[in-house]
């Protein structure tokens, strides 16, 4: 029954994708690039779901890592022209020291008291950045010479492939031996333990792979925008916005992050008309789907697979 | 001279700091719940006071009044329309319940703070002064209503200890810190004791609101950083500890306030931060927390 949702589900996945792909034959350029940001995001919730759904650590500052990759990149790029590849590779260094950094209080923390090293890691960087404005930009950001390229159709294209890539790698992942072991752990550690599992060490891996992901990510966001500013990859509203995106799309399903993202990004575009309030209504939506599908829209959905 | 002005402006930004707080760690000591929405309740408190101090035309004192009753509607309804759902949701295991109520208080937060944005607009407003004038204490001009403002966050901390350690609902509330199981075996309603909590929760909240916007002024944009400096203070004494928020008040209090008189404004958060993280590592349970 199992393997058979999962098949299920491998090829809708598969048909979106398809679906997704010749997208750019038809829509316009404006619409690529709001779907070329929501994958973009889609990449950073299902690295927040895998530390979050999977390892059971509440991370509140995604946007430390994806900021530490942004500017890494970005600051390489700006500063010495490095090209492309290059400066995505140092994001991603500059993101996995991040996820060591916040590793070690988590293995010793629980729950809230991580959540909050974790919102403070955000508030000094977003700090550092501001205070070594010479070299960051500070407030305003900071432009970055190259960009992957200026056609809206390429452009989504890298982000569509990027976002496959990513989402085979964590979900293959989060259904490998070790996405079980760290779901054990993440639920009861010590129970974990007892079973022979060494929880210290797959939780700090989980902690690198969701780094690495968020920091390359990171990069090739600014990659595509040209520029790197606190508000666009930093400021703790994109982080929070992050977490809505997995948690509406459903915990411990990494895919469902994806589609959190897309609907988030989305119907934020779609509600630009009511100005102000369109926040007001997606939030308001996201703490529906909290308070009446705890599962989230994807996580429902694989349920009502199961009972049928 | 300058020693002495960081003294009393530090008193006063700390009490306001502790009387924020003090609602905050008694909600988590009681019921477990993190309210990230504490900020958005508190700016709702201020501004429904500025609104009705100002255009409602009440007066300073009605409308302060007024706006503690909005932070207690507020806090109500935070109540009634997430955190108890969730608490009593038999879809949501419940060893996640607290991941959802601080996800869920977030989004609130958010709303309230997007809503009160929407219908008031982000300017800050600062009601007028409870009290005008200045007094001189040894060379240092002060306002009076800063004076009265610390005042007066004191008399509020002073009555919730009375409250809590003098009266017969006072020490359920304790019983419900320590022992939920314990009390409800004994006959007490907890539903009725969390209505308890959240009503001291949603009047400290908007007494703390409305000072603040006597005080500094208030602006729906600092939603955001009210809950983050409460929650940093509440951790940093330790979590459901009081009294370990109240030092811990005075200690981010004053380090802000050396920090903006004597290095530079713009890194006014920044000791405060760092003094956190490395609690954190060295002492999670906080300054005076229990574990």
């Amino acid at each position: 029954m199992n393997r058979f949702l999962r098949s299920r589900l491998f090829w809708i996945s598969l048909l979106v994708v398809a679906v997704a792909a010749v997208l750019p034959l038809w829509l316009s350029g404006y619409i690529l690039g709001v779907l070329t940001a929501a994958y973009y995001f889609g990449v950073f919730a299902m690295s927040w779901d895998l530390l979050f759904g999977f390892a059971g650590e509440v991370n509140f500052g995604p946007t430390f890592l994806i900021g530490l990759g942004a500017y890494a990149a970005a600051i390489l790029d700006n500063q010495w022209g490095l090209p492309i590849p290059v400066c995505v590779l140092a994001g991603a260094v500059a993101a996995l020291v991040g996820g060591l950094l916040l590793a070690v209080p988590a293995l010793r923390l629980r729950g809230p008291y991580f959540g909050l090293v974790t919102l403070v890691a955000v508030l000094l960087l977003q700090n550092a950045i501001v205070i070594f404005a010479g070299v960051t930009g500070g407030e305003i950001g900071m432009t970055v010479p190259d960009v992957l390229s200026i056609d809206p159709g390429v452009n989504y294209w890298y982000a569509l492939a990027f976002l496959v890539v990513c989402a085979i790698l964590l979900f293959g992942l989060s259904r490998s031996a070790i996405g079980l072991i760290l779901q054990a752990s993440g639920q009861d550690a010590i129970e974990a333990q007892a079973l022979g599992f060494n929880v210290t060490k797959h939780k700090l891996a989980a902690f690198c792979v969701s780094a690495v992901f968020s920091g390359v990510a990171g990069a090739m966001l600014i990659f595509y925008m040209g520029t790197a500013s606190v508000d666009t990859v930093v400021d703790i509203g994109i982080g929070v916005q992050v977490i809505i995106a997995a948690v509406f799309g459903g915990r411990r399903t990494i895919l469902g992050a994806v589609l959190g993202a897309v609907f988030l990004i989305v119907a934020s575009e779609l509600l630009r008309p009511l100005g102000q309030l369109n926040t007001f209504v997606v939030a308001a939506v996201a703490l529906a789907v909290i308070l009446f599908f705890p599962d989230g829209v994807l996580g429902y959905a694989l349920r009502r697979g199961e009972r049928e | 001279m300058i020693g002495l002005q960081i003294l009393i402006d530090g008193f006063a930004i700390s009490a306001l700091y502790g009387l924020a707080a003090v609602g905050f760690t008694l909600m988590f000591g009681v019921s477990g719940v993190l309210n990230l929405a504490h900020g958005g309740i508190m700016v709702v408190a201020a501004l429904i006071a500025w609104l009705a101090a100002g255009d409602l035309g009440l007066g300073v004192y009605a409308g302060t009044l007024v706006g503690i009753l909005a932070g207690l509607a507020a806090a109500y309804a935070t109540y009634l329309v997430v955190v108890r759902p969730i608490q009593r949701s038999r879809a949501i295991p419940r060893e996640e319940t607290e991941i959802f109520v601080l996800t869920g208080t977030l989004l609130w937060g958010i709303m309230i703070q997007v809503g009160m944005a929407y219908l008031f607009t982000d300017n800050p407003v600062s009601t007028r002064a409870l009290i005008g004038g200045v007094i001189n204490i040894a060379g240092v001009r002060t306002p009076r209503n800063e004076i009265l403002i610390a005042v007066l966050c004191w008399v509020v901390i002073g009555l919730l200890w009375l409250l809590v350690n003098r009266t017969r609902a006072g020490k359920t509330l304790l019983a419900a810190s320590m022992n939920p199981r314990a009390l409800t075996l004994l006959g007490f309603d907890l539903s009725r004791i969390y209505l308890l909590v959240w009503t001291i929760y949603g009047v400290l909240a908007g007494v703390a609101g409305v000072l603040l916007a006597s005080f500094l002024g208030v602006s729906t944009a600092n939603a955001g950083q009210l809950t983050a400096s409460a929650f940093s203070i509440v951790v940093l004494g330790g979590l459901g500890s009081v009294s370990g928020s109240l030092v811990a008040a005075y200690l981010v209090g004053y380090l802000e306030t050396i920090t903006a008189y004597l290095i530079a404004p713009t890194l006014r958060p920044i000791p405060a931060l760092l003094l956190l993280v490395l609690v954190i590592y060295l002492r999670p349970q906080g300054l005076l927390g229990r574990r």
